[in-house]
């Protein structure tokens, strides 16, 4: 596994790195949200980034799609770097599928249309084309029964697993995950997960801010977590949780899984 | 959609029979019953003296005006015998029913508009082409051996009717344009929107259509000339536009921003964002309000007096100069205002479905 310490040289030039964050660093107003983090992710790399609330970890990969702006350090995803420039930001979106806490699906439209829009929009896909394409992985998530249905007519566990459909009906090559278990009831959080465990089995690069342990545990290549907007500790999951270095990842460790 | 599930509010007289009704809200003690018997009696006398009137002392039918005098009760026989001229004004009397085919054209356009089934652009586009083309010969004429008459002689029903058709067609896009521009990411935008809404809101009506008939022409190179009629439908059109685009701005404040991150998610732009995320959910949220101003700007229509242009409302106080008739001018502004009733309160049960549909996700 990747050492990920900080002082990355040039991991652009490793081709199987898709994703290249060089020292990012921001600002809201006053408070820094993210201090000096670097963070690589190669092709097929399952990264799950925890640590408590407040210490940036939502911010760190918003920043990858541009949903947040850095201000300083520099990101490349498949070497094209973000910058104000909307067609890097366009050709970058266009790799990276995102899942929300909230899920975000447009409550105005049927299921189906959630998942359509996109590939008829920018992919420019006929309408009969992103059906099929969006029930193949309706299918996937194990709900295409719904697909007539409106979003609020589904439980939270159904949403969050017709959102991830959404992203992946653009194809993407990565996938961000920002804590899309957190506003599920804890017998939904389980149908999710699975979703996202066979998700990774097919090789899917991932990034997953999540406080699910056992899920880290089981799908995580590598294992982030971050405090008061810095990288902290990074390893594989053995390690991570059988033999944290540093003593503020303990700390969290022993919070978070002493229930 | 969700709002199936609407909580219906407690209502402790929803089940109650009739007579413990009346008990309870009407007869509870000593003084409610009082008050509610001389409430009653007032009501009735009230309701008696207007049947009188309105009804069973009224003149129904004469062609002189003097059996209306001789008469106790309400003159209707006015409205039989002025109908044309306020309804039309000053078009040319044997060219009514030119104006009676192009109401009828009009009207069928916009029931066949608002049908849901009927939301296709291909179907409407042509639709409206055709409606406008055969409205614009009916209404100038000048071709197929059709008179020709001038905007200046147009009036009545068919020039409210196509001065509100204009204020909502012209001023809806120029308010949605508007309410985005107020929050656009490019100053530029953003500062000509609250400059152009702030300024015109702040003036009244009334200042906005004496710019566009008297001061407007003047900056125009000489020679050239901007159709009255079309200056103030544009006026009319530029005030609807100011009040709708705050109220549409509420719309969009209230989508939330996780919607606008979806967008970008699945990477649209801000024109498809715009189009097939935010617009629809914010216009939806803030129908109500539209609705209001549209009513509103149905009754607006009425300020092109200033112009000198005879619409229903102008044409009728012109009719009523009739020495012959002037003293009936109660019975006929009671007709024109329910003309105007008419088309409010269809206005009002339109939108009140649409919100009905919107509930229950069909659109």
């Amino acid at each position: 596994m990747s050492p990920a310490t900080a002082n990355i040289p040039a991991a652009t030039a490793n081709a199987d790195i898709v994703i290249a964050m060089h020292n990012i660093s921001k600002w809201y107003g006053p408070f820094k949200a993210l201090d000096n983090v670097s963070l690589d992710v190669r092709k097929g790399e399952r990264v799950v980034v925890c640590g408590p609330s407040g210490s940036g970890k939502s911010t760190l990969i918003r920043c990858i799609n541009r949903l947040e702006v850095h201000q300083e350090g520099q990101i490349f995803v498949k070497g094209l770097e973000m910058t104000d420039n909307v067609k890097n930001i366009d050709a970058i979106r266009r790799n990276i599928g995102m899942v929300f806490q909230n899920f975000n699906l447009f409550p105005h439209l049927t299921v189906l249309e959630n998942l359509t829009l996109g590939p008829m929009l920018t992919r420019q896909m006929k309408k009969a084309d992103a059906e099929e394409l969006a029930m193949h992985f309706l299918r996937k998530v194990r709900i295409p029964d719904q697909a007539r249905k409106y979003p609020l007519q589904l439980s939270g566990g159904q949403q969050q697993r017709v959102a991830i459909a959404r992203s992946l009906c653009m194809e993407p090559e990565i996938m961000l995950f920002d804590e899309p278990t957190s506003a599920l009831d804890p017998e939904m959080i389980k149908e999710v997960l699975d979703t996202m465990i066979e998700l990774a089995q097919s090789g899917m690069t991932m990034i997953v801010v999540t406080h699910e342990m056992g899920f880290a545990r089981t799908v995580a290549d590598n294992v982030v977590f971050m405090a008061d907007g810095s990288k902290v500790e990074s390893a594989p999951p053995e390690e991570f949780f059988g033999n944290p270095r540093e003593p503020r990842t303990r700390a969290f460790l022993d919070q978070i899984l002493k229930h | 959609m969700a709002a199936t599930s609407r909580t219906t509010t407690y209502d402790p007289d929803a089940r109650m029979a009739p007579g413990p009704w009346l008990k309870r809200n009407l007869f509870n003690s000593v003084g409610q019953t009082a008050l509610t018997i001389v409430t009653a009696l007032i009501l009735l006398r009230c309701l008696w003296a207007l049947l009188g009137w309105g009804v069973f002392n009224a003149v129904w039918y004469t062609t002189d005006p003097d059996v209306c005098r001789a008469a106790t009760g309400a003159c209707w026989a006015v409205i039989v015998e002025k109908h044309r001229p306020m309804l039309f004004g000053l078009y040319p009397y044997d060219e009514h029913w030119r104006l009676a085919l192009m109401m009828a054209i009009y009207l069928a356009t916009v029931v066949l508009s608002l049908w849901p089934r009927c939301w296709n652009l291909r179907l409407l586009v042509p639709l409206w082409i055709v409606a406008a083309l055969s409205i614009g010969i009916l209404m100038f004429g000048g071709v197929f051996g059709l008179r020709f008459v001038p905007t200046a002689d147009w009036g009545g029903l068919p020039l409210t009717m196509l001065l509100f058709t204009g204020t909502v067609l012209i001023g809806m896009p120029v308010a949605v344009l508007l309410a985005l521009g107020r929050r656009a990411p490019l100053p530029v935008a953003r500062g000509v929107s609250v400059v152009f809404i702030e300024a015109l809101r702040g003036v009244p009506l009334i200042t906005i259509l004496f710019v566009a008939v008297n001061v407007f022409p003047l900056f125009l190179p000489a020679g050239m000339e901007v159709n009255r009629l079309l200056r103030i439908t544009v006026g009319i059109a530029i005030f609807f536009a100011c009040y709708q685009a705050e109220v549409i701005r509420g719309g969009l404040q209230a989508i939330p921003r996780g919607q606008y991150e979806a967008a970008a998610s699945i990477n649209l732009g801000y024109w498809q964002t715009t189009r097939h995320i935010i617009l629809p959910q914010a216009l939806r949220i803030c129908l109500p309000a539209i609705t209001n101003h549209i009513i509103a700007a149905m009754k607006n229509t009425s300020f092109v007096i200033i112009i000198g242009l005879f619409d229903i409302l102008t044409a009728t106080t012109a009719v009523m100069q009739d020495p012959l008739w002037r003293s009936f001018y109660v019975e006929a502004y009671l007709f024109v205002a329910g003309v105007y009733l008419f088309f409010g309160y269809a206005l009002s049960v339109y939108a009140r479905q649409l919100e009905k549909w919107i509930a229950e996700g069909r659109i």
